[in-house]
């Protein structure tokens, strides 16, 4: 009994100075521990806005894609648009032989461009004035004038201003083809369209 | 009656001092008065007058005279025969040499020639010394055995093509009364470089030179009355501008109003001419001065009015306009102010050119078949078609004596430039040159002072 006394006492003595010991010890990790815990908190703190900041990255990019993609999308539809639009203007007005009135197709051809000049109010157009290789040098010149002027004449009564069509004659100079015959013919005698 | 006409060289003036030589010609002996019955350019020349053209005779027999005279005698016959007046006699059936026979009226045997049927005989002596050239020309007329021109001309041996041509002008004008194409120019429209440019050439096609270098479409070049000046349409700043140049001087004014600024004609006489502008929105003729400022409107029709040509005398202006709804020729009078129709034949009338005598209109008008030139008397009667097939034949131009018309046609295939008599006799092709040629304009004699 006694001897179990004994260990009883030795370790009375002994835990407080393990106690003591480790408290020693702990004392000296304890400012660590503690700046461990700031730091943890600064950490947590910055973690967190890390988090934050990859979460709001993760949105941008998605965002960045989901605009991007909208851009593709638009685009791929401008671009649709501007090869639709593009054809509304080059697509030519015919005329009959010596002839600078305007034809029942031509109209409906010139009221698409006029839709088109409508809808983009920034843009002006050369009208050029073409003949067929048919009748003389002279003439021609003139006629091809006349036709422009009668294209353009069109697109103003359908509200276009003056000031966004120019005209040019080029006469029987630009064929468009080259060929002797009355289906080349008919495609030279044509008012031509270029977008400024 | 002695008189010297003349050209000046210039001849290294500066290190060899006054070598001012003068080409001199004088008048061998006295004629009269040229007499015109023997061709009158305003009847067709059915029956082309023989001329027997012997090669010249080498005076000092010489090798280089030798060649001189061949060479003379060819140009002489090409000139000739050029204007449809004559038919030249084959040298090989004359029946003497040239060398041996004699070339003063006194010693020939005119029954040589009359035998040919030459009703005209040309004879010619050459010497050369010290390398000037010194040519005697004369012409006979056979049957009557009188001379009718003499002329001894005095020049370099590279002057032959000159003196030759001056001489063949003096026959002419002894003949008609007329001086003839013999120092003219033609002015067209090449595509050699790939773009329409203007060239000139001499009456005959010889010695093409490029006149403009635009790089652009360049088109109607018209020479003013003194031949010093040319105006055309060129495309060269983008839209067709009226360009006035002076053939020789790199000087020059330009119409670039808006829209059309073409078709210039010449004012008889004076530095002004007619062009189409379009700058009020409809196509109008305006009288411009040679620098191009606006006088006065001529035209008031809405629609179409182009191609203005002028009468000699500046009184009338034809031109063409589409105010009855085809193109069709009309007539202004400056004086009054009237305007009649010229042409009601067929739906396709241009072009027109006032004959140099007043006269007479040539235009080109188009059918089913093509494009063919015709002439109208200026009160509308006497209409003529000139040309005939299923090509085109289109602007033509008269010689400044009235007695030919240049124009284009596609007959070969490409567009190329022909002439023919007044009367629409002797078609042929001017020149060979690469691309394709249109828009011929004659111009009017040079001159003494020019050649």
């Amino acid at each position: 009994m006694k001897k179990r006394l004994w260990m009883f006492l030795v370790l009375l003595i002994v835990m407080p100075a393990l106690i003591i010991t480790t408290g020693c010890s702990k004392k000296q990790v304890q400012p660590d521990v503690s700046l461990i815990g700031t730091d943890a908190d600064q950490y947590d703190a910055a973690r967190q806005r890390a988090l934050a900041e990859e979460e709001e990255a993760g949105r941008r990019a998605l965002e960045e894609q989901r605009l991007m993609e909208e851009q593709r999308l638009m685009e791929e539809k401008r671009g649709q648009a501007t090869s639709e639009q593009q054809q509304v203007i080059e697509e030519d007005v015919y005329f009959d032989f010596d002839q600078s009135v305007i034809r029942a197709d031509a109209q409906e051809v010139l009221k698409k461009k006029a839709e088109f000049l409508r809808e983009n109010p920034g843009a002006s157009v050369v009208i050029e004035g073409h003949c067929d290789e048919r009748g003389t040098a002279e003439y021609n010149l003139a006629l091809g004038e006349r036709r422009a002027l009668a294209a353009k004449a069109f697109l103003m009564d359908l509200g276009i201003s003056s000031s966004r069509l120019s005209t040019i004659s080029y006469g029987e100079e630009r064929p468009i083809d080259p060929r002797s015959n009355e289906e080349a013919w008919a495609r030279n005698r044509r008012a031509h369209f270029v977008l400024q | 009656m002695i008189f010297y006409v003349a050209l000046c060289y210039q001849i290294k003036r500066f290190f060899v001092g006054i070598c001012i030589l003068i080409l001199s010609i004088a008048a061998v002996a006295p004629y009269t008065h040229a007499q015109y019955d023997y061709i009158d350019i305003t009847k067709p020349f059915l029956r082309k007058i023989p001329v027997a053209v012997p090669v010249f005779k080498a005076i000092n027999r010489t090798g280089q005279e030798s060649e001189i005279g061949k060479k003379g005698a060819d140009f002489l016959s090409e000139a000739l025969e050029f204007t449809g007046y004559f038919s030249m006699l084959d040298r090989k059936a004359f029946l003497l040499d040239p060398q041996e026979a004699e070339i003063l009226g006194t010693g020939i045997n005119f029954k040589n020639w009359t035998v040919l049927g030459a009703e005209l005989l040309v004879t010619s002596g050459v010497v050369i010394q010290a390398g000037i050239l010194h040519i005697e020309l004369r012409l006979f007329d056979t049957f009557q055995q009188k001379m009718l021109v003499g002329k001894k001309y005095t020049g370099t041996p590279e002057d032959l093509r000159k003196i030759i041509r001056r001489f063949a002008g003096e026959i002419i004008f002894y003949l008609t009364g007329n001086r003839g194409i013999f120092d003219s120019k033609i002015a067209f429209i090449s595509t050699g470089t790939g773009k329409k440019e203007i060239y000139i050439c001499d009456f005959d096609g010889y010695d093409v030179r490029q006149f403009t270098n635009h790089n652009s479409i360049t088109l109607f070049p018209a020479w003013s009355g003194d031949a010093q000046w040319i105006a055309y349409t060129s495309y060269v700043k983008g839209k067709p501008d009226l360009y006035i140049k002076h053939v020789k001087q790199k000087r020059g004014f330009v119409v670039a109003r808006e829209g059309i600024n073409s078709f210039p004609a010449w004012f008889p006489g004076k530095f002004e001419l007619a062009a189409t502008l379009s700058f009020s929105g409809d196509q109008e003729i305006y009288l411009l001065s040679g620098e191009g400022k606006i006088i006065k409107q001529l035209t008031t029709s809405e629609g179409i009015d182009v191609s203005p040509t002028w009468s000699p005398d500046g009184k009338q202006m034809g031109f063409v306009s589409r105010r009855a709804g085809s193109p069709q020729i009309y007539i202004k009078s400056m004086d009054t102010g009237n305007v009649r129709r010229l042409t009601f034949q067929g739906n396709y009338n241009t072009q027109p050119a006032w004959s140099p005598l007043g006269d007479k209109i040539v235009y080109s008008s188009m059918d089913g078949a093509g494009i063919n030139i015709s002439v109208i008397g200026v009160d509308g009667a006497g209409a003529v078609r000139l040309t005939h097939g299923n090509r085109d034949n289109e602007s033509p131009s008269w010689s400044p004596d009235a007695s030919m018309i240049v124009f284009n046609s596609t007959r070969e295939g490409a567009s190329r430039i022909y002439v023919m008599t007044a009367f629409g006799t002797d078609q042929r092709r001017l020149l060979s040159l690469p691309g394709e040629q249109t828009n011929p304009k004659w111009s009017p004699s040079v001159g003494d002072s020019e050649n």
